[in-house]
């Protein structure tokens, strides 16, 4: 049941990503490019998802239990603001507008048969590897 | 600042932006879960051999590209332009793969859920990536070039 949840959100998240737009490196740097033409369009991406997310958590965090699978929920809980947290992100942002590409985008642009993200979907791949042994 | 108005699509963008949401909103309810991008593929790669525990990681990731597979069957591939080079994309693979694993999160965990369970961490995060987002367009558009 879990996998058939997880097949079904990941197939609906995917169609959301190449509906909106946002599986084209171009339209995410047209919206990281506040001096030039902006294309405020990831923006109202961000408000859709948010709006509709945001009173479906709020019924998750009200309950111990998933619905139907009655799962222990397993929402995070940090709440810490530390370097890794902070400088991470900076890394993620630069690499984001150097390509236009986060990691949603890279799997739903391979699968869509654009064959030129192979170097960032396998280097991307390579640095949460990177990311693991580091961890050890 | 000037507006995009050529490029700048709004209903899709909302009509996207609410099944991505939906998508999120629906797992975390369903599977009691984070529906982040990076962290079920950073979860598939923990190289401590196959847990049953990867197997949701797996089937989410093989939706992603049924989606992908089924919007071909129908509609015409989508407009697809990346600019950076094999290298430039190389260098912004790895960024993207080891930050966000530094930060548990990238534009779905950290942004959609994240600032949809009102989430502190996370809007510290968004924030830091879109910052980071933001300089790097402008040096590599109107700084370099």
């Amino acid at each position: 049941m879990r996998n058939l949840i997880a097949l079904l959100a990941g197939l609906l998240f995917g169609l959301g990503l190449i509906v909106s737009g946002m599986a084209n490196p171009a339209k995410v740097q047209g919206f990281l490019d506040l001096a030039g033409y902006w294309d405020p369009s990831l923006a109202l991406v961000m408000a859709g998802a948010i709006g509709v997310a945001t009173p479906l958590f709020w019924l998750a965090r009200r309950r111990s239990q998933t619905v139907l699978t009655h799962e222990p929920m397993q929402l995070p809980a940090n709440t810490t603001i530390d370097r890794k947290l902070l400088l991470g992100s900076a890394a993620f942002g630069i690499g984001w507008g150097l390509a236009g590409i986060c990691p949603g985008p890279a799997l739903v642009a391979i699968a869509l048969g654009k064959h030129s993200v192979l170097p960032f979907l396998l280097a991307m791949l390579a640095g949460m590897l990177i990311h693991t042994r580091l961890q050890r | 600042m000037q507006i995009d108005w050529f490029h700048f699509t709004p209903w899709t963008a909302l009509g996207g932006g609410a099944l991505i949401g939906l998508s999120a909103g629906l797992f975390a309810l369903l599977a009691g879960r984070i529906a982040g991008i990076s962290g079920i593929l950073g979860g598939l790669f923990t190289l401590d051999g196959w847990q049953s525990a990867q197997r949701w990681r797996l089937m989410f990731v093989l939706g992603m590209a049924l989606a992908a597979g089924l919007y071909l069957l129908r509609f015409p591939s989508p407009d697809f332009a990346l600019s950076a080079s094999p290298v430039l994309s190389i260098v912004a693979g790895l960024l993207v793969g080891v930050g966000t694993r530094y930060a548990q999160g990238c534009t779905s965990g950290h942004g959609v859920c994240g600032l949809s369970r009102l989430s502190l961490r996370s809007l510290a995060a968004v924030l830091s990536f879109m910052g980071a987002g933001f300089i790097t367009v402008f040096v590599l558009r109107h700084v370099l070039a």
